[in-house]
């Protein structure tokens, strides 16, 4: 840290700083509290109980608030801070690896890649004629939009290699003519649509958490815990990545196998989110500078902490979202935007007050 | 000390009892609301449309945003926009029965209001005036009304023969019609094949100018000077966005053509134009009588 003068006995701020994981833990706590409270359902104490009170063997075992609670509101919530988690997660992982504090998952074409797809489904597949079952549309645009995600991630790793050799700036400027090429067909696919089709993109872009459910949860945990195992050993190699690319490649750091992993883990991780949510932006941007605004650059604190700072904003976003306009819902991304970006604006202000950023 | 403590243990005791109180409630309450009465929750214009027309605008509990007719269906909780639906919100109103046309959703809210055991029924939108018959046929069923039905379809049809009689008697051409979906001067869609609006006008005898897409599609000026049209039909809303009919003929191109020239603009009210409600052969009336006064009308 590079506070110029020391304060002379530590206050309750300093002492805070020393432990950023326990009081990111307690603000999410108590948001998940908050959240669990809020909606348009009343839930009553009984409900929390209401599935251990079922006897095996019942056709439908809740119902009323208790269903809403732990079918709709649990899984939500969960989702939100797995998606938020995900989201702040890959945004540290992307600025790392661009060595750049303006770099953010949508540079690789995660987003741009699954927007695409998903464009492309809703007009070709819903127009092709043959109404898809309902039970396939549910599975079809999450799908659609995870392997355009993955995909364009591939491409743009393939393509940036034989263009531009390893070089990280290559990287990002194919990322940039990927995300043009993207948004050129995603314009393509909004001038060919029906406008029911375009509103239904228009509101995929939106983003939403509405699409929670438990096998969706357990998913997306299963990739968040698989991706933090891998995460855990790249970041010494992000931190000496700091330096550059020649400097961290003199020291031993395979910058192509860093690359690498760090490509597959933004397409996994954001790509999921993107899939289920659409498009949910500005989390990945700002959850790692307001962790380094208050401990700093070290990548091995910035990762994991950026987790709980992406799934704090998160679940505030959604729990605004789904209770300020009770029984309508208002997407996500609006609010991420709308509330994030002034607070983000304040909490620059502030870290560069005290002279850390 | 004690005194706080004894406090705090009583608030203790109530708040448990209140909890269970509260907990043993609840599902009484829901199963209560059932027995008692409909609460039906419709989403598209169309079908709110419907319900009150077979009397059981009392029955509903919520409505989407595209519902806006008649005056009392917009006093009723608005569950948001048919495709960006949430499923606890919608939860909350305690539906019986959830109608919605095919456009509602999106699927993951569907599936959920399903999966808490609420009916919900799923119409088909066509635009047709047999499409609208079989919709009011299928809601007198879901909500109880077979007669009411039965009796508005009757009434329906003598309307709708009312009103494509003077279509019919028509010998002469119908006018080319271009139908023009705007919200600023700046951006205009014009409506092409299969759109509702070339429904309505066919059924009116005249044609849609536009025959060279489907959908919805940004007018270029050359195309509107090249199709022609003898008349602009627009919504109320968009005519009213655009600036009137004195802005509607800064439209570019529209001056070089007959539409323009003799100022033959229409407007209607959008949800009554192209809603495919009950007021359908109403709209069928006012349009085809608004189409001939204009094209009356020497410039």
């Amino acid at each position: 840290m590079t506070s110029a003068v020391l304060p002379s006995r530590p206050n309750l701020w300093t002492r805070l700083q020393a432990r950023p994981a326990w009081v990111l833990a307690a603000v999410l706590l108590a948001c998940v509290w908050l959240a669990l409270g809020a909606g348009a359902v009343q839930v009553a104490a009984g409900d929390w109980l209401a599935p251990f009170a079922v006897r095996h063997g019942d056709e439908s075992p809740l119902s009323g608030s208790a269903w809403v609670l732990w079918h709709l509101r649990l899984p939500r919530i969960g989702l939100a801070v797995l998606v938020g988690a995900a989201l702040g997660l890959s945004g540290a992982l992307t600025q790392g690896l661009f060595r750049n504090p303006l770099a953010d998952p949508g540079l690789l074409g995660v987003t741009s890649g699954a927007a695409c797809a998903a464009a492309l489904t809703i007009v070709f597949l819903a127009a092709a004629g043959s109404p898809v079952p309902m039970a396939w549309r549910y599975w079809l645009l999450p799908t659609a939009a995870f392997v355009g995600a993955i995909g364009v991630c591939f491409v743009l790793d393939r393509v940036a290699r034989w263009l531009t050799a390893d070089s990280i700036a290559g990287l990002l400027l194919t990322g940039i003519a990927l995300n043009a090429l993207a948004a050129a067909i995603i314009g393509l696919c909004t001038y060919l649509a029906t406008d029911e089709q375009l509103r239904s993109l228009s509101f995929w872009t939106l983003g939403s958490l509405a699409g929670a459910s438990w096998p969706v949860l357990g998913a997306l945990l299963a990739l968040v815990l698989a991706a933090l195992w891998q995460v855990r050993r790249l970041l010494r190699a992000m931190n000496a990545l700091a330096l550059g690319e020649a400097a961290a490649a003199h020291i031993g750091v395979d910058v192509r196998h860093l690359r690498g992993w760090v490509i597959v883990l933004v397409a996994l991780l954001c790509g999921f989110a993107v899939a289920w949510c659409g498009m949910i932006g500005f989390i990945g941007l700002v959850a790692p500078h307001i962790v380094r605004s208050f401990i700093g650059p070290d990548q091995r604190l910035v990762a994991p902490l950026s987790m709980a700072v992406g799934a704090i904003l998160l679940l505030v976003a959604d729990t605004l979202a789904r209770s300020v306009a009770i029984p309508a819902e208002i997407p996500v991304g609006i609010f991420t935007a709308l509330f994030g970006a002034p607070f983000f604006l304040a909490l620059l202000m502030g870290a560069r007050k005290r002279g850390l950023a | 000390m004690r005194k706080l403590n004894h406090v705090g243990l009583h608030r203790r005791a109530c708040l448990r009892a209140a909890a269970a109180l509260a907990a043993s409630c609840t599902p009484l309450a829901w199963g209560a609301d059932k027995a008692a009465k409909r609460r039906i929750v419709s989403i598209g214009g169309a079908l709110t449309e419907i319900a009150y027309a077979l009397g059981a605008g009392s029955e509903l509990a919520g409505v989407d945003s595209t519902s806006l007719y008649p005056a009392a269906a917009t006093r009723l909780p608005g569950v948001g926009y048919a495709r960006a639906l949430s499923s606890e919100g919608i939860l909350a109103l305690a539906p019986t029965l959830v109608v919605a046309t095919e456009e509602a959703g999106p699927p993951s809210v569907i599936r959920q209001i399903q999966a808490a055991g609420v009916p919900i029924e799923v119409l088909a939108a066509h635009h047709r005036f047999e499409g609208m018959l079989s919709r009011v046929t299928r809601m007198g069923e879901l909500l109880g009304r077979r007669l009411d039905a039965q009796q508005l379809t009757q009434r329906l049809q003598a309307d709708w023969q009312a009103a494509r009689q003077p279509v019919l008697a028509r010998k002469e051409e119908g006018p080319q019609v271009l139908f023009v979906l705007s919200h600023s001067p700046n951006q205009v869609m014009v409506g092409g094949k299969g759109t509702a609006a070339e429904a309505m006008l066919v059924q009116a005898g005249a044609r849609n100018a536009v025959q060279a897409f489907s959908g919805f599609k940004p007018l270029t000026p050359e195309a509107v000077v090249a199709v022609q049209p003898d008349a602009v039909l627009f919504t109320q809303q968009g005519l009213e966005a655009i600036g009137g009919i004195e802005g509607a003929l800064k439209l570019p191109g529209l001056l070089q053509t007959p539409a323009g020239q003799k100022r033959r603009i229409v407007a209607h009210e959008a949800l009554f134009l192209l809603g495919f409600g009950p007021r359908m052969p109403q709209a069928l009336a006012a349009l085809d009588a608004s189409l001939q006064q204009v094209m009356r009308t020497k410039a």
